[in-house]
This record gives structure tokens, sequence and C-alpha cells, in this order.
């Protein structure tokens, strides 16, 4: 009961957040709507019990990528008006496109999970040797899914080598 | 202990925190003197008037630098995980984890030898 | 209902009591500290030998006016202290003073990483204190804070995954405990570990040698330049808060928490009778003290050898540190 209730009104705070984080004139201001909904999602994750998420989440996203928001949006200092040969209504036809796809996708996966049989969803999980939320979700990421995490760091390489290549220029 | 219930201290400390500084700019906002003066309220700037907005274009190097800082936080990430199961993994863990931080190398030789990690 | 609120409530109100008359206390103690180093007396008017400027100073800020620039974004000028504040305070919910749990707020799982996540917050306050007042100062201040205090984080949470190599653990308690089954400091089994981490802190609390967001002589007052009254004083607070926390943690990772010194001689066993939170209250003392003796010794850093040292030094210290503990774990 208490679970549900905490669910619903970090829904309803995300939702909330977000709307305003698309709505704010200001982009200063929409950047601090996006971290305050970040944080909303922590907590989400912590009632869903995965804590390590949640840290990652602070950490990753609210402590380190919105901060690269904020460096960016204050580089660039938007203050002049949108350039005039942009038609605003095509942005919209995009905009309308890309959230269809999106929401015949969300319904694709709720028409999907209900008719799937409910007992592989409580299916036992498999035994670990270890204890605790991290240590499983390391036993998992360094046995099972070893490829993936390391094609992980050569993602980050690539975005480490772009990001220089982008920044060189101006250097 | 339950996972979830050691977490309703942590949000109760965040209420009492923000409720704790609320309270106390409200009641310096009752108790405190104000006095309206023009140059109080204007930016400081060494006692002359504001030529510019200060809000003008940063150098590129901290947007160089904040998305290093993304990437190493990432990588980092994926090490703490790994840290603690270090004792069932073993010497398989150790090899991964040693690939792992070799790409990570790379990327950081890359860095330095294209000097984004200078600061001139 | 008594177990899950109003018991951690009464502990997070006595604890936010105590790290306020601490803050108010320390401050008196820094211009002590710094007056003796430099042969001088210090504050002496206000009660014996200024005692009472403890108590007097937090009154004064208070009663004095605060004044928002006309230039200023209204709303953002007074959530960046608010967002400087709150991280600092809410890092101590995971720092245990005793291993009993009357001793601390919360013991999660992931209590180390916590207390990293939630600290990276308070890099907004800074990066937004100077946004929002719109003056040149304290925008160029704020910059150079922000990209300093994101080079040490990535520094010092490296340095971090070493010791837990070494821990096995990310609960803090459970750091502690491990302490005491290995029987040693692991400020002795990881010394790098400890030096990286004490020059990450210095630099993460942006005091001296590292104190460029607040250069006096060349950013007039650093990003808080336009803040007076209450919330400049909600920044000075965050700041000591931070500067306790952190020796908090590095009492509690590298110098054994609420232990006796050498837990595993059993001829000490003696120092037992000493109640454990003073351990660590005079552990934690000392790092305060080294804070401000390294403050009174130590010019500034120039920025450019301040990201040399946090990119260039730290950084591949650490990962050299994690390789060579990971190595030396298989082998033993």
């Amino acid at each position: 009961m208490a679970e549900a209730i905490a669910f619903y009104t970090l829904s309803i705070l995300i939702l909330g957040l977000g709307v305003a984080v698309i709505t704010t004139p200001r982009t200063v201001h929409s950047v601090v709507f996006l971290v305050l909904n970040f944080l909303c999602v922590a907590v989400l994750y912590v009632v869903l019990r995965a804590e390590f998420l949640a840290v990652i989440q602070i950490l990753v996203y609210a402590g380190g990528i919105v901060v690269l928001y904020l460096f960016v949006v204050m580089l660039v200092n938007l203050k002049r008006q949108p350039e005039e040969h942009q038609d605003p209504r095509r942005l919209a036809k995009i905009g309308l496109g890309l959230s269809g796809a999106m929401l015949v996708e969300l319904a694709a996966i709720v028409v999907y999970s209900y008719s799937r049989e409910p007992s592989s969803v409580t299916a036992p999980s498999p035994a670990f040797p270890v204890q605790g939320n991290v240590e499983q979700l390391g036993w998992l990421l360094y046995t099972d899914y070893l490829i993936p995490f390391e094609v992980a760091s050569v993602l980050l390489l690539v975005a480490m080598v772009g990001a220089i290549i982008l920044a060189r220029r101006e250097l | 202990m339950d996972s979830i219930e050691a977490y309703v201290p942590i949000l109760l400390f965040v209420l009492v925190a923000t409720g704790f500084a609320l309270f106390t700019l409200i009641v310096s906002a009752l108790v405190s003197s104000s006095k309206y003066n023009k140059v109080k309220l204007e930016p400081y700037e060494c006692g002359i008037e504001p030529e510019t907005d200060a809000r003008d274009r940063y150098s590129v190097r901290y947007y160089l630098i904040a998305m290093l800082f993304v990437i190493f936080d990432v990588e980092t990430v994926f090490m703490f995980p790994w840290a603690v199961i270090m004792d069932e993994l073993a010497l398989f863990g150790l090899i991964e984890m040693l690939v792992f931080i070799f790409i990570l190398v790379l990327g950081y030789v890359y860095a330095w030898r294209k000097g984004a990690l200078e600061w001139v | 209902m008594l177990d899950t609120f109003i018991i951690p409530l009464l502990k997070i109100v006595v604890l936010l009591n105590a790290i306020l008359i601490s803050v108010t206390f320390m401050v008196l103690m820094e211009r002590k500290v710094i007056a003796w180093a430099q042969s001088r007396l210090g504050p002496m008017r206000v009660g014996p030998y200024g005692v009472l400027q403890a108590i007097v100073d937090p009154i004064k800020l208070i009663l004095k006016e605060d004044i928002t620039p006309v230039k200023a974004d209204k709303m953002l000028f007074s959530l960046a202290p608010i967002l400087s504040l709150v991280p600092a305070l809410v890092a101590f919910a995971v720092v245990p003073f005793g291993g009993d749990e009357l001793f601390y707020v919360a013991d999660i799982n992931v209590g180390l990483l916590f207390f990293l996540s939630v600290t990276s917050i308070g890099v907004y306050g800074i990066i937004l204190a100077g946004w929002a007042s719109n003056s040149k100062y304290p925008l160029l201040a704020s910059l150079r804070a922000s990209a300093q205090l994101i080079s040490y984080e990535i520094a010092v949470t490296m340095t971090l995954v070493s010791l837990i190599l070494t821990a096995g653990t990310l609960s803090m308690v459970g750091i502690v405990e491990a302490q005491l089954t290995d029987g040693v400091w692991y400020g002795f089994v990881q010394p790098v570990a400890f030096v990286l981490v004490l020059i990450g802190g210095l630099a993460e609390t942006n005091r001296v040698p590292f104190d460029l967001p607040e250069a006096e002589t060349e950013l007039t007052g650093g990003f808080h330049t336009e803040y007076s009254g209450m919330r400049f004083s909600l920044f000075f607070l965050a700041e000591y808060a931070n500067i306790i926390v952190i020796s908090a943690v590095t009492a509690i990772l590298f110098f054994g928490g609420w232990l006796r010194p050498f837990p595993n001689v059993e001829a000490l066993a003696f120092l037992d009778l000493i109640p454990g939170w003073i351990w660590l209250f005079s552990k934690i003392f000392l790092f305060l003290y080294l804070f401000m003796w390294i403050r009174a010794t130590l010019p500034r850093y120039r920025y450019d050898q301040l990201m040399r040292i946090g990119w260039k030094l730290l950084i591949p210290i650490a990962l050299a540190n994690i390789v060579v503990t990971g190595i030396v774990k298989v082998l033993v």
C-alpha cells in the first residue's frame, strides 16, 4: 500500500517536472527542473529496490551529465531568437511523428507483457554465490554479460575520442 | 535490514535539511534590516557601472572537462560492482578489469597526447 | 511507526544541531589556529579568549541585510544556497559514529556510493550561484569551481575503488567492521589511496591550496561575491559541513572509524574503555586541525597547475593503485 502511494506520487512528480523541463522558457531553469526530475527517478529506483541503479542515477545523471548540459547551456549562451529560416511547423511534424512512434512502442510493450504467460515473470532467479543488490548485479555483469561490458568500454573510448575531436577545432 | 526501510531516514533527512534552510532564510528575512539603495543592488564590478552582460560565451575547455568527467565517471561506476565481488571473481575478474582499464587508458593517452588535459 | 519515523527524526535533529554547533566553533578554531600560526592572538574581545565569538557570529549573520542584485535571477539566486547546503547535510546520513544502530541515521548497502553521489550534487549550488548572480566575477569563479570539483571527483571516486577492493563492501559500517576483522586500519594497507583522498578532499571542499574558487586576490569573493546575509551564511555553512563530513569519512575509511588504534593487539584492549564515538571524534578533530594547518602553511596553486595535478597526476596514480591492489589481491 505504502509502496503504491510512493510510486504514484513519484510518477506524478516525475511527469510534472518533465513537463516543466520542456515548457520553461529559460534554458537554465529547465536544466534545474531536469536535475530535480532525475533525483525523483532515483527515489523511484529505491522504491523498486534497485539501490545501485539509484545511486548511479544520482552520481552519473544528476551529478555528471546534467553538469555537462549546464556547461553547454552557459557556453553557447542562447540569447538570440531561433534562426528564421527554420520552419517551426516542420519541427512540429517531426515531433509528432516521433511521439507517435513512441506511443506505438509503449502500447506494444504493454500488450506484450500482458499477453505473456505469468509463470515466466515469476521464474526462479538464478542462483548467486553472493548476497546484496550491488554484488548480484556485479556477478551478472562480470559473468553472463561480460561481452557487453567490454563493448561498453570501447563505446566510452569512442565517446572520448569524439568529444576531443569536436572540441579540438576550438583549442 | 530491509533495503527500502533503510532509505526512509534519508528521505526524512532531505526534508529536515531543506526545511532548516528555508526556516533560517525566513527568520532572517523577518529580523534583518533592509534599506533601499540603487547602487547597492548593482552587480559588483570594482565600483564602476557594468558595461556588458556577465553571461558571455566561455571557453570550450569547460565543455571538454565536463565531457571527460562524464566518461570517466561512467567507467569508474563500472568498477564498483567489480570491486565488491573481487573475492568471488578471482583471477578471471582481474583479467576482465585489466582489459577494461587498458581500453580506458588508451582513451586517456589519446586525450593526453591531443592536449585535452592541458589548461593553458 | 516509531522505529521508521520518530527515532530517525530525533537522531536527525540531534545530528543537525551537532553539525551547526560544530561549524560555529570550527570557525573560531580556524581563526585561532591560523592566528597562532602567524604569532597573533586571534579573536580575544568576545568572552574569555574570544570563545563567545562562535555565538555572536551567527547572530550577526542573521541580522545582516540580505541583498538580491537587480540583474539577478531571483528564483535561482535563492535556490542556489539551499542546493549547496542540503547535499552537504544529507551526506551525514550515512556516516556512522559508532557500530551500534544508535549512532547512525542509515546504514545502506551502497553507503559509500551514496555519499559520493550526494556530494556530487553540491556542484549545482556553485554553478547556479554564479549564473544567477549575473555578475562577472561570480560567474567566472563558479565555472572554475565546478570544473575543479568534477576533475577531483573523478580522482577521488577512482581511488575509492581500490579501497573497496580491500574492504569488499560498500556499506560504511561494513568497511569499519572489515577493518576490525582484518585487524588493521586501511590507512596502512592503502597509504597511496589515503593521500589521494586527502588531496581530493582538500580540492572538493575548495580549501587551500586549492581555494581557486574563492581566490580573493583575483575574483573578489568567488562564486558568492553577490551574496550577503543569511544566503551567504548557508554557503558558508555548507562549506564547513563539507569539511567535517569529508574528515569523518576519511577517518572511517582509512583510520578505523570508531575502532581504537591497533584493533588486533590484545595488549591494548584497555583502550576499549574509551567509547568508540570518542575515538571517531578525536580522529575527525585531528583531520580538521590538519585542514587548518595546511591552510596556514601552503600557498595557492595556479589554475593550470591545479588541473594538471588532477588530470595528469592523481588519475594515473589512482588507476595504477587499482591495478596493483587487484593483482595483490589475486596473488595473496
